[in-house]
């Protein structure tokens, strides 16, 4: 059985008469310990598409269902990583971190708690920092401690809606390898969120590109049989990897591209207005 | 932030200063008013400035202590005020309904003049200080009912979103994510309030002839003492500087802990 599934999600913001269909049959079956990565454009609805597993978001029509179960709001099952870290500026790093795992294991010693928080801020390198605050820190660890928050809950499902996007190329890159070695450590179920194609490969055993908005869906899904650990620099001259780039991208160019015509809106026939020429 | 010396910022507030004072002379100097002068007005309240704690009389006494009489009346409705304004505009900031049910009723009562509401507080507590200090409360809790709810307001989404995502209670969103993302537009309001307070306490006094600068001032007045107006209008005016400078050292510090 999958550990996520999502059946037929559509989901549109705002009133019946200007309303805009974001997501429309979204279908997705995750399985444990898999990493897949949702490569699309910007505006595409990528973290409308996150926000739905996380249940942030409601779907209109449609099922999110996490080991069998319906998700009818967030928790922690499922750790999120935002785009912009969602670090609270008043909390040290380790404050950050502990007001999570005080909250999802209150059941725990506090020593078993403080040990908890120092094992993931050991794990995304940051100890250094645990007493600063996230104004003290670069961006980069910032998402580090976005990242050993997320972990440190110990979800079924590790979220990330593109948590690197907002950095540096070389800072991206440690990340990303960093990202991979705690995934290989810990096997966790990750979904990654990008507008990176190479990220995508590069980390993800699946990758599935989401089509050009409004009424986005995903496309097929193209498994990356590249081995693990995978370098960087030598994964560039692999054929695999140019093939997989180039299907990816063929996807997002071109079926993926293509806005879709909007459903025309039916009105009622309501007897007592005049019918009024179609705009 | 450093605060660098510069002689602008010495120099031109005292040419200001200069001008207000010429200014004065020239009028006091006119036939038409009975104004004292700068000179005169510093040789009558040489006493008050310079033994500031004196006490020679119930309204007699030296600056410091009339003003911190004052000061004791504020530190009685101001506190009053934050403690019913604080958790009002914490509600009016977390609930649409809420702030729909009160937002009319600040809007009215907030123009409403501090002597217009001290007789409604003698009605209500038979005790004119019981009054003045209702009085306070009434008049200088509103920019700390529309700051907070504002904050509140102001909130970002992902805050709110770490919230869900950790399921944590109403009481821990409150006091982990709401109040202190909150707590540099409450101070704001704080200020604001402490600013207001200031300003009724003078009307306050006024009304009850308490000890007090505010009161001192009427009833010199009263008395057709004019040297010492000028005096009491600059006492109350810097009290007002410095306890507003106060604020914003504390609003200052806040905030650079609450943001990125």
């Amino acid at each position: 059985m999958a550990l996520l599934e999502l059946q037929n999600v559509c989901k549109g913001f705002g009133p019946a008469e200007n309303r805009t269909e974001v997501l429309s049959n979204i279908n997705l079956s995750i399985s444990e310990g898999e990493f897949v990565a949702i490569v699309g454009y910007s505006g595409a609805g990528k973290t409308t598409l996150i926000s739905l597993i996380a249940g942030l978001l409601k779907p209109d029509v449609g099922t999110v269902c996490l080991e069998g179960v319906p998700v009818t709001g967030p928790g922690p099952d499922r750790g999120v990583v935002f785009q912009n870290y969602s670090l609270l500026p008043w909390m040290t790093v380790w404050q950050n971190i502990a007001l999570a795992v005080d909250q999802v294991f209150p059941q725990w010693t506090s020593e078993k708690r403080a040990e908890h928080v120092e094992k993931y801020i050991d794990m995304v390198n940051l100890t250094a920092a645990l007493g600063k605050r996230p104004g003290e820190l670069s961006g980069g660890m910032r998402q580090r401690v976005a990242v050993a928050r997320a972990l440190a809950i110990d979800p079924r499902v590790l979220l990330l809606d593109e948590p690197l996007s907002a950095l540096d190329a070389l800072t991206r890159a440690t990340l990303q390898d960093e990202i991979e070695r705690i995934w290989e450590r810990d096997q966790k179920t990750v979904v990654l969120i990008t507008n990176d194609v190479d990220e995508g490969i590069l980390l993800a055993d699946r990758i599935i590109p989401l089509s050009h908005g409004p009424q986005a869906t995903l496309g097929p899904s193209i498994p990356v049989t590249l081995s693990r650990p995978r370098n960087r620099k030598a994964i560039n001259h692999d054929p695999r990897f140019k093939k997989i780039r180039n299907e990816v991208i063929g996807y997002l160019l071109g079926e993926g591209s293509k806005q879709r015509q909007p459903v025309p809106t039916v009105l009622p026939i309501d007897s007592s207005m005049p019918l009024k020429a179609s705009a | 932030m450093k605060w660098k010396f510069s002689w602008e910022d010495l120099l031109l507030p005292l040419i200001g200063i200069a001008a207000l004072f010429i200014t004065w002379q020239l009028i006091s100097s006119s036939q038409r008013t009975d104004l004292p002068s700068p000179s005169t007005t510093w040789e009558a309240s040489k006493l008050l400035v310079l033994h500031p704690l004196e006490k020679r009389g119930e309204q007699d006494q030296g600056l410091l202590r009339l003003v911190w009489c004052s000061l004791i009346l504020v530190a009685k409705g101001y506190p009053l005020g934050l403690l019913i304004g604080t958790p009002l505009g914490l509600l009016m900031g977390s609930s649409r309904w809420i702030y729909k049910i009160i937002d009319p009723i600040a809007q009215i009562t907030r123009p409403v003049s501090p002597l217009a509401w001290f007789p409604l507080g003698v009605l209500l507590f038979k005790n004119l200080q019981s009054a003045s200090v209702f009085a306070i409360a009434i008049c200088s809790m509103w920019p700390t009912v529309v700051n907070t709810a504002k904050g509140v307001h102001a909130i970002p989404q992902d805050y709110w979103n770490v919230a869900r995502v950790l399921k944590l209670s109403r009481w821990k969103t409150l006091f982990k994510i709401v109040i202190p993302a909150t707590l540099p537009y409450m101070f704001t309001g704080f200020r604001l309030s402490l600013g207001l307070a200031w300003l009724v306490i003078v009307a306050a006094e006024m009304l009850t002839g308490a000890p007090g600068i505010g009161g001192f001032l009427y009833s010199e007045y009263n008395g057709a003492i004019y040297t010492h107006l000028v005096t009491c209008i600059l006492t109350i005016g810097l009290t007002g500087l410095v306890m507003d400078r106060l604020m914003t050292v504390a609003e200052n510090w806040l905030k650079s802990y609450t943001t990125i």
